[in-house]
Order: structure tokens, then C-alpha cells, then sequence
């Protein structure tokens, strides 16, 4: 056991997501409720044998005690219930929680839930507010800075410091749409090349129309428990190896390095707990909000030297065929992003092929994968790695 | 909508009222020297809350920026350059570059501070890109 209490000891037995892309029929609390009973169903389970719901809050539909109103729409009174909310990173964040309230007997089998419906239940302008209110009210906000211009800045302080070019970023959402169009599911399917990214719209320089992640509907759960539980589902145990965090700060004007983050701790945490290397990893599934954030998290995450993200990106090495696939369902740029639930699609993904039940897209020989989220401006980091035996 | 305005604590009073008489403060530490942005009732580097007010030179570098094309808002109308700013004191602070093309915008050029209304109470410090301290024509 070390600090996140994972360690091998917990499994993931379930899981489910909703329609996703745009899905106007559901609200974000309903598209909740859906993902956590399927994710139950989906566990070979019945809602009494479930007795914990870990939520985040949806932007569209904001609502006090989240979990709570969730589990009140259900009919159900779970014995734990708890709203998580760090942003981006609440998806594996949520997760360690939920381990670690197993771990502490507050429940035996939790569902960690998420839905929201940035797409359908805001207007564009409505949900860029919402998002840019992440920044300092103070000492931010009142300049009109965006959520892109946020990763502007970080994309320019990377560029200067190491040479980044504009293309190479482009690469990262070349290589996430590749997948996508193996995808039946993703919200943008067409093939995109390095020269569309170039030449899609400007948003906040350096980075384009097609650098940004999409904004989507959708709603994705899992369920977890220990793992000595997890011997008489429907699928495969996913088994949770490591887990790591790191926080550096709120606020982006507050970063001590604009282009080394805290996911340095929060992968070498994961790795350590799971006593694997980047090389032992068979799939990355990356958080991709915009293009340079999934350049910097691979840096920092190990799979390549610091500085040398954009020439791994741009050798296809991500892409289909590549020997480090990535973001295998197309990521937030090209599959789903709701919002905070945005990295629960990768995880549900990582299962999917840790299962085979990918498809067209199935990686050979799926035995590790790692999954990464965060919070803010590359501000607060969860990365989990999981493992299945064969 | 309107542009967000800051609703400055009793902390943030004196930065607020140095901007709106045209001049640039920080917090310096009294115990460890660490000058420090934004306020606070501690010092961020040794936590002590001996920290004192003191004019600050007004000059810096670019530390980053980016020109925002699509504005938060129908209040901010774009393009508008948005960046950190590497204080000689020390701390790096986001504001606006104002009066500046674009193009001729690089990371290590040195600022100077100006200041702008905001609201009726609250006047902010906005950049302007400071040549003669980078060898140029002032």
C-alpha cells in the first residue's frame, strides 16, 4: 500500500458511457443517472449490491449536493455519496477516493459517476464564461483571458524554451483524429492533416480552431471494488497498479515552470506504486484540452525527453500502427469533451481495449495502460496505470 | 455582460488604490526579502506576515503572450494580447500589452506599466512594450 492505497488491490468491474458528441434528449443529471445504472448492469450487478456514488458537478446544470440529487433520482440510498470536484482531474482523483473509501470500510463497491452537457444545455458563450471563470477574479479574469489563451501562454513559453513549432502541436490533433475515425462514436470522424490544423481559425496564437478540444454532451461511470471481489463479473477485472497526484498551483499567472508540470509527481507516483516505466506501458491515454498540454504531459510523463515532445508526436509514433498508441478513441479533440468528465472517455476507452471489445481500433497484446487527467491550467494531475492479466 | 472587476478584500485595498493613483506596488517580505504578487497576508515563500508595501519600478519582461483572437466575451473585443509579465522585482503578474502590433511581439522584450480604468473605482495596470530598455528607440 503506499500513499494512494491502490496498489493492485482494486479492480474495475464495470463501466458505461452515454450517447455522446451532442445529445440534447438528456440532461446533465440524467445522462448521470443513465452511465450509473448501465455502469452497474454493465458490472453484472444490482443496485443493492452497490452501496457508494462518487460524482463531480455538472457546469449546465450546477446543483449543491450533486451526488446526492443523482442517487435521489435513482430511488437509491447508497451508503457513501460524496460530490468531487478538481476540475479535469476529478475523474481519477474520484477514482483514488473511491479506493481509498473502500479501503477505509465506508463502502464495498462504489460507482463514480460523471455527465455533462456543455454542447446542448449552454450557449457557446455561456459555457466559454463558465470555463475562463478558472481564472484569478482578481488578478485574470478582468483582462479577457480565455481558456485557450490560458494554454497560449503555455504553448509560446514551450515554443521559446525549446524550439516547439506550431506544426508539431498540430500533430498531437492529427494523431487523436486518426483514431477517431476508427471510432463509430466520436464526434469528428473525418481525417484531418497537419496543414487543416495550420489553416483552421485562429483562436488564441499560436494555437487554432483545431488545437482546441471539442465541446460535447456525454456521461461516462465505472464501478470499483476490491479486487478480491472482482473474481465473478461478466468481464475481465481491470486491476488498478498505481495511482499518483501532483498540484502546483491555481492559477496559471502562478506557475513556478510554464512548461514542466506536475505531472512529473503525479506520474513518477503511479509508476513507483505500479513498479513499471514508461516503457512497460502499452497505451496512453492522455488529456488532450488542447494540443499542448498532451505535448507536455508526454514529456513529463517520461515517454520522451523534456523538450522533445514535438519530434515524438510528429514520427506517427501515437498513431495508429505506432508502438505507443494514444488516445485510441480520438480524445477530447476528436471524441468527447463534456467538461470535467472529459478523461472518464479515456478511461472507459483504456477498458474497452483492456477487454478487446475494441473493434476495428484494438491494440494487440493490451496488458498495461496508463491514464492521465488535470485539473485547471495544467494545474492539478491524476494519473493512474492499469493492468490485466490474460 | 460586463467585464469582470475586481472587488478588492482589505488585503488588496492598497494595490487598488496605488493603481488608481498611477503607481505600481508590491508586498515585500520584512523577514526573508521575497517580493511578492498578487497581495496576501502572508509571504508565499517563508509564510511569515511581516510584509510591507513598496513602490515598484514599473518595468519587466515578457514571459509569455498570446494574442486572443476570439474575445471571452462581447466585452472584450479582439484581437487583444494577453501575457505574464516578469517584474524586475521579481513576481510575474498577467495583464494586457496594449499599443503594440502583434508581430512585433517576443518573449524577453521589456514592458512598462500604464495604468486604465476598469470601472468607476477600480483602475488596473495594463503593459506597453518599453524599447529603450531593450536597446531601442524609446
Amino acid at each position: 500500500m503506499s500513499v494512494s492505497g491502490l496498489g493492485g488491490e482494486f479492480a474495475l468491474i464495470g463501466m458505461a458511457e452515454s450517447a455522446v458528441g451532442i445529445v440534447p434528449d438528456k440532461s446533465p443529471r440524467e445522462l448521470c443517472v443513465q452511465v450509473t445504472l448501465d455502469a452497474i448492469e454493465d458490472a453484472g450487478l444490482t443496485l443493492a449490491e452497490v452501496d457508494g456514488l462518487i460524482t463531480c458537478n455538472a457546469f449546465a446544470e450546477p446543483i449543491m449536493y450533486h451526488a446526492e440529487a443523482v442517487a435521489e433520482y435513482i430511488g437509491w440510498q447508497p451508503r457513501h455519496c460524496v460530490t468531487v470536484n478538481t476540475g479535469g482531474g476529478t475523474t481519477f482523483m474520484a477514482l483514488n477516493m473511491a479506493a481509498a473509501a473502500i479501503h477505509a470500510g465506508m463502502a464495498d463497491t462504489i460507482v463514480v459517476a460523471m455527465g455533462d452537457s456543455l454542447r446542448s444545455f449552454m450557449t457557446r458563450e455561456q459555457a466559454m464564461v463558465v470555463q475562463s471563470s478558472s481564472g484569478h477574479p482578481h488578478y485574470e479574469q478582468p483582462y479577457g483571458p480565455t481558456v485557450p489563451a490560458y494554454y497560449a501562454l503555455i504553448a509560446r513559453a514551450h515554443m521559446h524554451q525549446f524550439g516547439t513549432t506550431e506544426p508539431q502541436f498540430a500533430e498531437a490533433a492529427v494523431s487523436c483524429r486518426a483514431w477517431a475515425t476508427q471510432h463509430p462514436k466520436a464526434q469528428m470522424r473525418d481525417p484531418i492533416s497537419v496543414e487543416d490544423v495550420m489553416n483552421s481559425r485562429a483562436i488564441a496564437d499560436p494555437l487554432k480552431v483545431l488545437d482546441c478540444s471539442l465541446v460535447s454532451d456525454g456521461g461516462a461511470a465505472v464501478v470499483i471494488t476490491r479486487k478480491d471481489r472482482a473474481k465473478d463479473g461478466p468481464h475481465k477485472a481491470i486491476t488498478l497498479l498505481g495511482y499518483g497526484e501532483g498540484h502546483a498551483y491555481e492559477h496559471i499567472s502562478q506557475a513556478k515552470d510554464l512548461t514542466t508540470s506536475a505531472a512529473v509527481q503525479s506520474g513518477q507516483a503511479a509508476y513507483a506504486e505500479a513498479g513499471l516505466t514508461p516503457d512497460d506501458i502499452n497505451l496512453l491515454q492522455l488529456y488532450d484540452c488542447f494540443t499542448p498540454a498532451l505535448l507536455i504531459q508526454i514529456e513529463d510523463l517520461g515517454f520522451c525527453g523534456k523538450g522533445e515532445g514535438g519530434d515524438w508526436l510528429a514520427s506517427g509514433i501515437s498513431r495508429p500502427g505506432g508502438s505507443k498508441p494514444m488516445n485510441t478513441h480520438g480524445g477530447m479533440l476528436s471524441y468527447c469533451h463534456p467538461g470535467n468528465p472529459g478523461a472518464m472517455f479515456g478511461l472507459t476507452e483504456a477498458i474497452t481495449q483492456m477487454r478487446g471489445d475494441a473493434g476495428e481500433r484494438q491494440l494487440p497484446n493490451m496488458r498495461t495502460a496508463l491514464c492521465h487527467a488535470q485539473g485547471g491550467i495544467m494545474s492539478s494531475h491524476a494519473t493512474i496505470i492499469l493492468g490485466v492479466e490474460h | 455582460m460586463a467585464k469582470p472587476v475586481p472587488r478588492p478584500t482589505p488585503t488588496e485595498q492598497p494595490f487598488y488604490d496605488a493603481c488608481a493613483a498611477g503607481k505600481l506596488v508590491l508586498q515585500r517580505c520584512h523577514s526573508c526579502g521575497h517580493a511578492l504578487f498578487y497581495p496576501r497576508t502572508h509571504c508565499d515563500a517563508c509564510h511569515s506576515d511581516q510584509l510591507v508595501w513598496e513602490d515598484a519600478s514599473g518595468t519587466g519582461t515578457i514571459a509569455t503572450y498570446t494574442v486572443v483572437r476570439r474575445g471571452v466575451s462581447a466585452d472584450f473585443e479582439a484581437p487583444y494580447v494577453i501575457a505574464l509579465i516578469d517584474l524586475d522585482e521579481g513576481p510575474r503578474m498577467m495583464s494586457q500589452i496594449v499599443g503594440a502590433d502583434p508581430d512585433g511581439l517576443a518573449v524577453g522584450l521589456s514592458v512598462k506599466v500604464d495604468f486604465a480604468a476598469w470601472s468607476e473605482d477600480i483602475t488596473l495596470p495594463l503593459f506597453r512594450l518599453h524599447p529603450a530598455l531593450d536597446g531601442g528607440d524609446a
